[in-house]
């Protein structure tokens, strides 16, 4: 069974990544058999994916399936064992500090739990950023373009609060205010719906489509939130044990009689 | 009479003797690695710490924020511990002093403990369970949260930003509250000798101050920068190599305190030793 479904998702992918590639599409993120592993503890395991330029790749898997691992591998937050992630064709295990400094002037990341400097106001939480990625900005420049991220998250308002005054949902859009406001061109987004209601998880899902066309970023989604898949996804790929157990688009997933893929989809 | 045990049974019993003593091999052999980690760890910290020292973009915002929260944001606690320092020492050597006739130099002695030893041992002391917690705590809740590595996303390096800065301005700022909480010691003293006797304030501290020399002044101010490096270098490692739970934020705090202390004694032990050897 699991045969024949691979065949079927294989197809898919392929039908995919041609139109993908069709369309003009260049890869923005390749990566080839990588692995990684905590001691004796395997969290991925031979992976290899592609993100097109303009998609939402949304990445599905059980905790600790390695997900979160997968995008940390991508900024260079942890080292791979073996295996090349290509971003803009540049490979990121060879890049040294001011190389990976460069590299993730182009990365956005939403932290799970939104990361915000619990010190600083909302204001210097959006600054921060920019002070040290857009060097060559005016001070005028830099109010503006905080002004107009938090204004594309909804929250003009909250300015000068600080992260403890704020609810959690708008601790996730003010997150995502922070990543947006330094332009990015991809977008890694670490669980972005996790603990949040029914509600703000809707609204932070349909936020991520409004950021994409807006800032015309291509993105990596990591969850387990069915409900924000179903919202975000161009194309999915489910993980298990690190391993890439299924790819293709949400029809396919959502018609599978696989059992793995049907107790996330029922 | 001896009991012959069978073959069987002494092998059984040498078998099980032998498997107890590997594992004690094991846990031992574990231990070792474990402190030799620890050890390299600290040696790792320190050699990064000193190349984004002398790096360049030095975070001179931050330093001088971490300067005015280590040192304008002690001067209540050390105000109140310096003169309640001095005013104690008084009170206690007073009577001493005057059983054999020589309250006279009771200025002098009070200013030469404080300067060469109190001051600098027991302000280190209260700052390492100020400021060094307050490093771990806020540095370890940082990493729980996922802040660190946001910084590191935002290319900015987290060890220039948080640890180069709290370490520098804890060297800088803590010699300086040692200085004032001698003086706040001196003029504590003069308020306990006012107590029972009657002291003008200019002479008291003339006194205090023509007792003081040179060689009781330099190496207590050199030592104090050593306490300063200590509590930065400690709160901002025990923060750093917090665990990943909130329960490590606790941990690292207390360990914070605990190791900070504990360092800042031999420390002082080891510059006592020095100054000695110089002043003889």
């Amino acid at each position: 069974m699991k045969t024949e479904q691979t065949e079927q998702t294989d197809q898919t992918e392929s039908i995919l990544v041609d139109s993908a590639k069709k369309s003009g599409k260049e890869t923005v993120i390749e990566i080839n058999n990588l692995y990684k592993s905590f001691g004796s503890l395997n969290v991925l395991v031979n992976l290899s994916l592609k993100l097109y330029d303009g998609e939402n790749l949304v990445v599905l898997g059980k905790s600790g399936s390695g997900k979160s691992v997968l995008i940390k591998c991508i900024v260079g937050l942890l080292r791979s064992d073996s295996g090349t992630i290509n971003v803009f064709n540049e490979n990121v295990m060879t890049l040294n500090r001011s190389g990976l400094d460069e590299m993730r002037q182009k990365i956005g990341f939403l932290f799970q739990s939104g990361a915000l400097y619990d010190s600083m106001t909302v204001k210097e939480n959006l600054e921060f950023p920019l002070r040290r990625m857009k060097k060559h900005l005016k001070q005028k420049e830099i109010d503006d373009k905080i002004i107009e991220a938090l204004e594309n998250v909804g929250l003009p308002e909250v300015i000068d609060k600080m992260p403890s005054q704020l609810s959690g949902g708008m601790r996730k859009r003010i997150s995502l205010a922070r990543t947006i406001v330094v332009d990015p061109k991809i977008i890694l987004y670490d669980e972005p719906t996790t603990g949040l209601d029914p509600v703000t998880s809707e609204e932070i899902s349909l936020l991520i489509n409004e950021v994409q066309k807006k800032y015309k970023t291509s993105s990596i989604i990591i969850t387990h939130d069915i409900e924000c898949a179903r919202t975000t996804a161009d194309r999915l790929i489910m993980l298990k044990d690190g391993e890439v157990y299924e790819k293709g688009s949400l029809n396919k997933f959502e018609k599978s009689t696989d059992e793995v893929i049907k107790s996330f989809f029922k | 009479m001896k009991i012959k045990l069978p073959v069987t049974k002494a092998k059984e019993i040498a078998r099980l003797q032998a498997l107890r003593l590997s594992d004690k091999t094991i846990e031992k052999t574990q231990a070792t690695n474990n402190f030799l980690t620890d050890i390299a760890d600290v040696v790792l910290f320190i050699t990064h710490l000193l190349k984004e020292t002398f790096s360049r973009n030095f975070e001179i915002r931050e330093f001088l924020h971490q300067c005015f929260k280590i040192g304008y944001k002690s001067l209540p606690l050390i105000s109140v511990t310096g003169t309640i320092m001095g005013f104690v020492l008084t009170i206690q050597s007073r009577p001493v002093l005057v059983r054999f006739g020589a309250e006279t130099i009771l200025p002098g002695m009070v200013a030469v403990s404080l300067i060469r030893e109190m001051g600098p041992v027991i302000t280190a002391l209260i700052c390492a369970g100020k400021v060094a917690s307050g490093m771990g705590a806020e540095l370890g809740s940082m990493k729980v949260s996922e802040q660190i590595e946001a910084m590191e996303v935002s290319s900015t390096h987290p060890m220039r930003f948080l640890v180069v800065t709290r370490v520098l301005a804890a060297t800088l700022m803590i010699p300086l509250l040692i200085l004032y909480a001698d003086g706040l010691g001196i003029l504590g003293s003069w308020i306990g000798a006012n107590i029972k006797g009657d002291v003008s304030f200019i002479l008291f501290f003339s006194q205090a101050f023509s007792t003081i020399g040179f060689i009781d002044f330099l190496p207590a101010v050199v030592k104090s920068f050593f306490f300063g490096a200590v509590i930065g270098l400690v709160g901002c490692y025990k923060g750093y190599n917090a665990g990943r739970g909130t329960e490590s934020v606790g941990k690292a705090a207390n360990s914070a305190v605990v190791l900070a202390s504990l360092l800042i004694l031999i420390v002082d032990m080891i510059a006592v030793q020095i100054t000695d050897m110089i002043s003889k």
